[in-house]
């Protein structure tokens, strides 16, 4: 047996029937994680703490006070805060800031007794689509293409390092954040499942803020069943934080029943944009056929305004940005370049702090924000926002649950479309509508495209409905038999 | 009392709108649970959202929020159902976010008005714009070090009511008259304990002049003004500054101005186009507050007597001057002694009287407050009583108070032990009168002989004989009728 071939509810139930110690698992982890050192997937490792946790597991097991994740090795996106351990959000800003407190999310994680092996790269501050704005150098995705070039491939972003720690088995799953995107694309450019919550659902506390209104936790994980387990123990409410909600948790492994018969699945038109590869319509089309001959109903839908999220997102989310990012001045924490004057030291750090990316998106934000713009950029993209909302409401009267394509492409070569930001930005065209709405979204792996890359389908749901995104996660995965990996 | 100022080309008026920057009183910060208490040693009283740590969250306190109504009750203004906080965006070191959170479009409060007494014994109404809540910034402290700031972020995230008033005040006057009307209702409503000394309660006033009547001119704004002393100064010297521009053909400039207590003068801190765009937008990590109206009138329902509402009950039910009971209704705890004196002693314009000058008297020659006074409201209720039923007299009252202020004792021990009791006992007079009659034969020939101002000597000796105890009344009845038989 290969530890790192067992998913996590198969690690998880040898560890508590004793087959396997946390130590073994968690070592297994660490020699991984150092074997695959060059895909940069992680920027802080913490071996000690591992293994310190491990051991704190193991103990537990014996003893009979297993937790729902006693002794599971799990990566955090290093946007989470973690008490004693750096926190940089990919950004030289905090580059050596180690925060005080635990975040909700992986105190929640740790209280289950799960085994954190590090902070995993992303996109700086969580702004970008390929991990390539990071400030400690790019994510390379463990997938290649068949042609033998070898080229290396984006592991999307901008949870990009966890996505690929799970697809190079680094980690049994891993915490993501996604504000237009950020988990879904990068699951469905490394063949594994993420998903969204509802806005609310996960607690924003100790998340180093993007945008506000958008920023949500999420997981990665191999398969769906594996998702749900560590959705279940990252979720509930938290009166830290005044936008989580009050709504009580349901077992969502327990809603993977396989029993979608008269389901309505809806087919939004607006999804078919222009230019999409074949291959992408083919795999709607074939996730469309399965779940019909599981028993689900297809219904045609409408989400008109559809074609207004992207510029909406890009309103909105740097609008947020620059007014949260404004923290990083050099006077509390993180990085200072020393002046002789206030207004030199601010504009010499945050030169110096931020990379390209960040400072666009803080410039658009600043301007949309200004007197004599506002109305005509915020308040619009806040109207849209509204009718995008009711274009889902509307839709989810006739479905339970949507099905589109995760992304327009498969995973691109690292390096390309990074001479448009618009091209880049074109990436989360499926994904940032759901943000903007706050419904849960799903991206299952479902096939390949013909250069032997993996390609996602989108479930999206209803609000707080992800029981259906789970059982209907599990219909697809089952058809599609999707068991490409790529690590070896 | 409007403010004229004789120029050069005619009469001006001032017109004065005020910004008034309220803490309240809380135990805890607006959106954290760090201590809101004045005093502390720098940097004690901040939790990681004051520090605005990475990943941090505002939770707004509700006890503020019902502060806030509850002081919008008290301006008898509109409370919104539906208010949002807003961010307003600028750098500087003792703002930690980058962004105050604030109220913009949707303020908890809105229109009201209350009433301003003036020296004149008129009454005035200034109109209420809003009132909205905000945090407080930190402190930078610039005098410790030759090159370096500090920063103390005790007072950030502190919880702020900014109360706007309409440009209703015409003058100096009015503007003090405002302030302390303001202090007064917040002291009542226990909301905020208006200490401008410690910073809890600040104003920014908006000035310009127009000739009277005329149409409005353009405004500064004057920050900075901390004290009652300097409203009234920075007024006349702004006043005058703006008269003397136009006077000489010039042109007002709207912009913010400092000033300065020690050259005594405002002086130009940024100009309108120099003013900061602070990009205002809703704050995404707070839902919108919304007020249940039951809430509201269960607010309402535990709101005390307000000033206005308790000087014309003390007019109406006491028949108490104008002037009277505006100093007893000035604090909460003053109006509730006088009260208290007035229903043990039963005479409330003697009550009201001995409070104000007797005790508040005393009291302000020794720089005290009420609080700590010896004598409590029952005791010098029971001091009236004492009079008010003839057991002593007035003057006797006097020297037992200053007994009793020094002392705490009750006013009718001190009159047993001294034996102060009045004599009302006709007979032990009579036979005192008659004593006195009869040692002065001389005055009293004068006294029968037309000289009848000699009638005051007589009642004098008879007051000596009995260490001013004999009840003036009778003395004076039955020394006529002896005299003028």
């Amino acid at each position: 047996m290969n530890i790192a071939d067992l998913t996590l509810e198969e690690t998880s139930t040898k560890l508590k029937n004793k087959e396997i110690s946390s130590i073994e698992v968690t070592e297994e982890y660490l020699g991984r994680m150092e074997t695959y050192r060059g895909l940069n997937a992680y920027i802080t490792e913490t071996p000690e703490l591992a293994m310190e946790q491990a051991k704190k597991a193991d103990t537990n097991i014996a003893n009979g006070k297993a937790g729902k994740l006693e002794g599971i090795p799990l990566a955090i996106k290093d946007l989470f805060c973690t008490k004693n351990v750096k926190t940089t959000a990919a950004s030289k800003i905090l580059g050596n800031f180690i925060p005080p407190y635990e975040s909700t999310v992986s105190q929640k994680l740790l209280d289950a007794g799960a085994v954190m092996l590090g902070k995993t790269n992303l996109d700086e501050f969580a702004m970008g689509s390929a991990n390539t704005t990071s400030g400690f150098g790019n994510v390379i995705s463990p997938w290649k293409k068949n042609d033998g070039s070898n080229q290396d491939l984006t592991p999307g972003g901008s949870s990009g390092g966890s996505a690929a720690a799970v697809a190079a088995k680094l980690c049994l799953g891993a915490t993501g954040t996604d504000t237009g995107g950020s988990i879904r694309q990068p699951a469905s450019f490394c063949g594994i499942v993420g998903i969204k919550p509802t806005y609310g659902r996960c607690s924003r506390w100790g998340v180093v803020a993007f945008a506000s209104s958008l920023d949500q936790a999420g997981i990665f994980a191999e398969n769906v069943k594996d998702t749900a387990i560590l959705l279940e123990a990252s979720s509930g409410f938290d009166p830290k934080d005044s936008t989580s909600a009050d709504i009580p948790v349901p077992d969502f492994a327990a809603a993977m029943n396989g029993d979608i018969r008269g389901m309505k699945i809806g087919i939004p038109k607006e999804y078919r944009v222009d230019n999409m590869p074949e291959e992408i319509e083919k795999l709607w089309q074939q996730g469309i056929d399965w779940l019909k001959s599981a028993g689900a109903e297809i219904v045609d839908v409408s989400l008109p305004h559809t074609k207004y999220a992207l510029p909406t997102y890009y309103i909105i989310a740097p609008a947020e940005a620059s007014s949260n990012l404004a923290r990083y001045d050099g006077v509390r924490y993180g990085l200072r370049t020393e002046q002789d004057a206030l207004l030199d030291m601010y504009e010499t750090s945050r030169a110096a702090g931020f990379g390209d990316e960040v400072k666009r998106r803080i410039m658009v934000g600043t301007y949309v924000l200004s007197a004599g713009y506002y109305d005509a950029y915020y308040i619009k993209a806040q109207q849209v926002r509204r009718l995008i909302r009711q274009d889902f409401i509307d839709a989810f009267k006739k479905c339970d649950v949507l099905l589109t394509p995760a992304t327009p492409s498969a995973a691109f070569a690292i390096g390309e479309n990074e001479d448009d930001p618009i091209k880049m930005y074109l990436n989360d065209v499926f994904t940032v509508s759901l943000n903007l709405a706050g419904l849960p979204g799903m991206s299952v792996p479902a096939g390949l495209d013909a250069n032997g890359l993996p390609l996602g389908l989108q479930i999206i749901g209803k609000a707080w409905d992800e029981e259906t995104l789970f059982k209907v996660g599990g219909v697809i995965e089952q058809a599609a038999g999707f068991t490409s990996k790529a690590y070896k | 009392m409007a403010l004229i100022i004789k120029g050069e080309t005619g009469e001006w008026e001032v017109v004065i709108g005020m910004e008034v920057h309220a803490q309240i009183i809380a135990n805890t910060k607006l959106f954290s649970n760090a201590k809101a208490e004045f005093g502390a040693a720098p940097n004690e009283q901040v939790s990681f959202v004051d520090a605005a740590m990475p990943g941090m969250l505002p939770v707004l306190n509700y006890k503020c929020v019902e502060q806030a109504v509850r002081t919008g009750l008290g301006l008898n203004a509109q409370i919104n159902e539906l208010s949002v906080f807003e961010r307003k965006n600028y750098f500087y070191p003792d703002l930690p976010q980058g962004y105050q959170i604030s109220q913009f479009e949707h303020p908890i409060v809105g229109k009201g008005v209350i009433e301003i007494d003036l020296p004149d014994g008129t009454v005035k109404e200034i109109g209420i714009t809003r009132l909205h809540m905000e945090q407080d910034a930190g402190k930078s402290i610039h005098d410790q070090h030759p090159t370096k700031s500090y920063v103390d972020l005790n007072r950030s995230g502190c919880a702020l009511m900014e109360i706007v008033s309409e440009p209703d005040i015409r003058g100096p006057e009015e503007a003090v008259a405002y302030l302390s009307k303001l202090r007064m209702i917040m002291r009542y409503l226990e909301t905020c304990d208006g200490n401008m000394d410690e910073g809890s309660m600040r104003a920014d006033v908006n000035i310009s002049v127009r000739k009277v009547g005329g149409p409005l001119g353009t405004r500064a704004e004057i920050k900075n003004v901390n004290s009652l002393k300097a409203v009234t100064q920075a007024i006349h010297y702004e006043a005058e500054r703006q008269i003397d521009i136009l006077e000489e053909g010039g042109e007002v400039v709207q912009e913010t101005r400092l000033w300065d207590p020690e050259k005594q003068e405002t002086r130009s801190m940024r100009s309108k186009e120099e003013a900061h765009d602070y990009r205002y937008f809703p704050d995404p990590d707070l839902l919108p507050v919304q007020l249940q109206s039951k809430w509201v009138t269960e607010i309402k329902e535990t709101l005390p007597e307000l000033p206005d509402q308790k000087k014309h009950r003390f007019m109406n039910e006491y028949g108490l001057s104008l002037y009277d009971s505006s100093v007893l209704i000035a604090e909460r705890k003053r109006a509730e002694y006088f009260e208290t004196v007035a229903e043990t002693g039963g005479d409330a314009k003697l009550s009201a009287n001995w409070v104000i000058n007797e005790l508040l008297g005393a009291l302000n020659k020794d720089g005290q407050d009420l609080e700590a006074a010896k004598v409590s409201a029952k005791q010098l209720g029971g001091l009236i009583a004492l009079i008010k039923d003839d057991t002593i007299s007035g003057k006797i009252a006097k020297d037992v108070f200053a007994e009793m202020y020094a002392s705490g004792k009750n006013a009718a021990d001190i009159v047993e032990e001294k034996g102060l009791k009045q004599v009302t006992d006709t007979g032990a007079i009579e036979v005192i009168i008659d004593k006195v009659i009869a040692a002065n034969p001389d005055n009293l020939a004068k006294y029968k002989g037309g000289k009848e101002q000699l009638f005051g000597f007589f009642v004098g000796q008879v007051m000596k004989e009995t260490g001013g105890k004999a009840n003036p009344g009778i003395v004076n009845q039955i020394l006529k009728k002896k005299l003028n038989s």
